[in-house]
């Protein structure tokens, strides 16, 4: 008797809690807050986070409640998660999602359902070609823009001889095969390494034995870390110059690194110094908001949440017109903070995509100055298979 | 040829510091029979105590005191305060109540560190390289690792050996009840045990640190490791700990090494290198595997 009373006034607490915090409109956000990658869900969720306080708490001039779940790089997490928004919450717009494979496993399932997903991060090959969806939206990118921009810059310098390591994992191989699409020039070694490895001497002592003229890595999170830090003891980094995706440069993860990283070039599709209104505007009020500079992953996350106040604000809050709202996403009408942006057929970014270099600024803190242009309207591989 | 010197090298790098780490545990295990899977999570703190004290100080030294003795204040706290109630327990309480402590160290290094990784690096007098042997320069501070490895190992062979503390460590290993009934404080001594355990992975983080990088969750990946180097090496054996350990650094490092080029003679190249990365990240099981056919209790079984 005792129990159920006290089950009563839970749930009756519940209530009113729910209504006091009952918003025109309900987001939900899967995304990854634990593990080592906690921070990639943190940025993303404090960009988002920061499009609705700019707005005092409204996206496109809608009251909206932001509820934020941990999937803990676990697909099967994940897919509970989105089950639960989509049963009980009744939400129909999803974002969130840092890796791929959760991104497969949630996503699918999520557009079938009649729902919006926006992806502010996870762009995996198979959802931007034959798996595309009239309810799915990347704002980040497609996974291989990065390093094909990297591949392309590669070859315009002149390099001839690329040796090139990524973790033995799907996103490992598409991201080798990504930078040989733009990358002209010869190999001479590609090497795969265990995913989570910490210690890369021995992978070090072959590639300098390999004689390179340039080393290309994708090796993201706690990985990049330790590579670029061995890279840099074993001497190596005055006499081989490196190459990466942006995800190992990001200001945090340079934090880590320190020096080791300085004159890396980087391919990516923002940095802080992009000179567009909307760029400065983001990268003051975010560091006003968390005292810490913006990381990519941050500026994807606050243009998701712009995009999804466009198209709610095209709607009028109506957000069950789902196709209105599909049709005002795709037709991106928000100021990006890269610059340029558009949707292609298959609804994945057409943007243009920079070579970053890393540097020391002033205070001793590092970040990247952006170099050089070297994708304009660029679109994904994938593209011409997506049917919709 | 210089390049199977310095992969040799690297391999024996790589050996010195999971002996560090399994010397601890391979202690604990033969004294007390507890299995400890929250011993990485003494080395993630040595990690992060050695990076804060560094950067606040600027002095490695000091780093090096902080993290030992961080890590061996915890090991011996969580002695006291957790593991004391499990040593009558069977194996799977210790390792559910272990497994708990990681989750819980974890979570604590994000709260006081927050997510992001740390940054530490390579004292001064270490930052360059050594060429020992013309056309190999190796970094001085890998150096350094194996040196302390070897010192560490050292000193354990003599504390163990040679000491009426060791002498006492032995006793309790082979009879707890008998060694109580000679007077020695079998409590204090695990507690001691468990600290110095403790502070040898604290030291191996600290070592780790300004190589790897420091966040939340890298103890776990050296942990795998360590146990199989203390399978391999004999539950409870500091002897066979330290071949073991040098062995499956060895083996994991010439076999992320050659692998991918030795298949690459009969294999077409693309799946010579796919296959070579994945057969060199089973290399250390399989010899697990293989010792284990041949000495099913490790190399140097300790005295049941």
């Amino acid at each position: 008797m005792m129990r159920r009373t006290k089950i009563t006034t839970l749930l009756a607490l519940l209530c009113v809690h729910g209504a006091v915090a009952a918003a025109d409109v309900k987001i939900g956000m899967i995304t990854t807050l634990s593990t080592k990658a906690g921070y990639l869900g943190e940025e993303i969720r404090d960009g988002f986070r920061l499009a609705m306080d700019r707005e005092g708490g409204k996206l496109g001039g809608v009251t909206v409640e932001l509820l934020v779940e941990d999937d803990g790089r676990k697909p099967e997490r994940g897919k509970q998660i989105s089950e639960r928004y989509i049963k009980r919450e009744n939400i129909k717009i999803i974002t969130g999602i840092v890796f791929s494979n959760v991104a497969m496993a949630v996503v699918p399932k999520v557009v079938r359902s009649d729902v919006i997903y926006v992806s502010p991060n996870a762009g995996p090959s198979q959802l931007a070609g034959k798996g595309c969806h009239e309810n799915y939206f990347n704002v980040a990118w497609q996974n291989d823009n990065l390093h094909e921009v990297t591949g392309k810059f590669v070859t315009d310098q002149g390099f001839a001889n690329v040796y090139m390591l990524a973790p033995n994992y799907p996103a490992g191989k598409d991201s080798l095969a990504g930078f040989k699409r733009y990358y002209k020039g010869g190999i001479s070694g590609e090497v795969y390494t265990k995913l989570g490895q910490s210690d890369y001497s021995a992978e070090l002592a072959a590639l300098r034995a390999a004689k390179p003229d340039a080393v290309f890595f994708f090796l993201p999170g706690g990985m990049g870390i330790n590579f670029l830090k061995q890279y840099s003891q074993a001497g190596l980094s005055s006499e081989i110059p490196v190459f990466g995706p942006a995800f190992s440069f990001d200001e945090r993860l340079l934090k880590a690194v320190g020096d080791a990283a300085v004159g890396v070039h980087n391919g990516s599709q923002w940095n802080r110094d992009l000179d567009n209104g909307a760029n400065g505007e983001f990268v003051a009020a975010f560091h006003a908001a968390y005292g810490r500079y913006p990381t990519l992953y941050a500026s994807q996350g606050y243009d998701a949440a712009r995009l999804i106040g466009s198209a709610i604000a095209a709607v009028g809050g109506n957000i069950s017109d789902t196709k209105g709202l599909r049709s005002a996403l795709r037709a991106a009408k928000f100021d990006s903070v890269r610059g340029d942006f558009r949707f292609g057929p298959n609804q994945h970014p057409i943007q243009d995509l920079y070579v970053r270099k890393v540097v020391k600024s002033a205070d001793g803190s590092f970040t990247n100055r952006t170099v050089k242009k070297v994708f304009t309207n660029h679109a994904d591989a994938y593209a011409k298979d997506c049917k919709m | 040829m210089l390049l199977l010197v310095e992969q040799v090298l690297n391999g024996l790098q790589l050996g010195v510091m999971l002996f560090l780490m399994a010397a601890g545990l391979t202690l604990v295990f033969g004294i007390m029979r507890l299995i400890n899977l929250a011993h990485g999570s003494m080395y993630m703190l040595g990690a992060f105590v050695a990076a804060t004290v560094t950067a606040a100080s600027g002095s490695f030294m000091l780093g090096l005191l902080a993290a030992v003795a961080a890590a061996a204040l915890v090991g011996l706290l969580v002695e006291l305060v957790v593991l004391r109630r499990l040593y009558p327990r069977d194996h799977l309480d210790q390792v559910l109540a272990t497994f708990g402590l990681i989750l819980f160290f974890n979570a604590l290094v994000q709260i006081v560190w927050g997510r992001q990784p740390l940054f530490m690096d390579v004292p001064e007098a270490l930052s360059g390289s050594v060429e020992m042997i013309p056309g190999v320069p190796y970094p001085a501070f890998r150096l350094a690792i194996i040196a302390t490895g070897l010192t560490v190992a050292g000193l354990l062979y003599l504390l163990i050996g040679r000491t009426r503390l060791g002498m006492q460590i032995r006793a309790a290993a082979s009879n707890r009840d008998m060694a109580e009934a000679v007077g020695i404080d079998t409590r204090m001594l695990y507690s001691l045990v468990f600290a110095l355990g403790a502070g040898l992975a604290g030291l191996a983080g600290l070592m780790a640190a300004p190589i790897l990088a420091v966040e939340s969750g890298m103890g776990e990946s050296i942990l795998i490791e360590t146990f199989v180097v203390i399978v391999i090496g004999g539950l409870g054996s500091i002897r066979g700990a330290f071949l073991a350990a040098l062995l499956v650094g060895l083996v994991d490092t010439l076999g992320r090494a050659f692998l991918p080029t030795l298949l690459r003679l009969f294999l077409p190249a693309a799946t010579a290198d796919g296959a070579g990365a994945s057969l060199a990240s089973m290399g250390i099981y399989i010899l697990m595997a293989a010792v284990l056919l041949w000495r099913p209790r490790g190399l140097f079984p300790a005295p049941a």
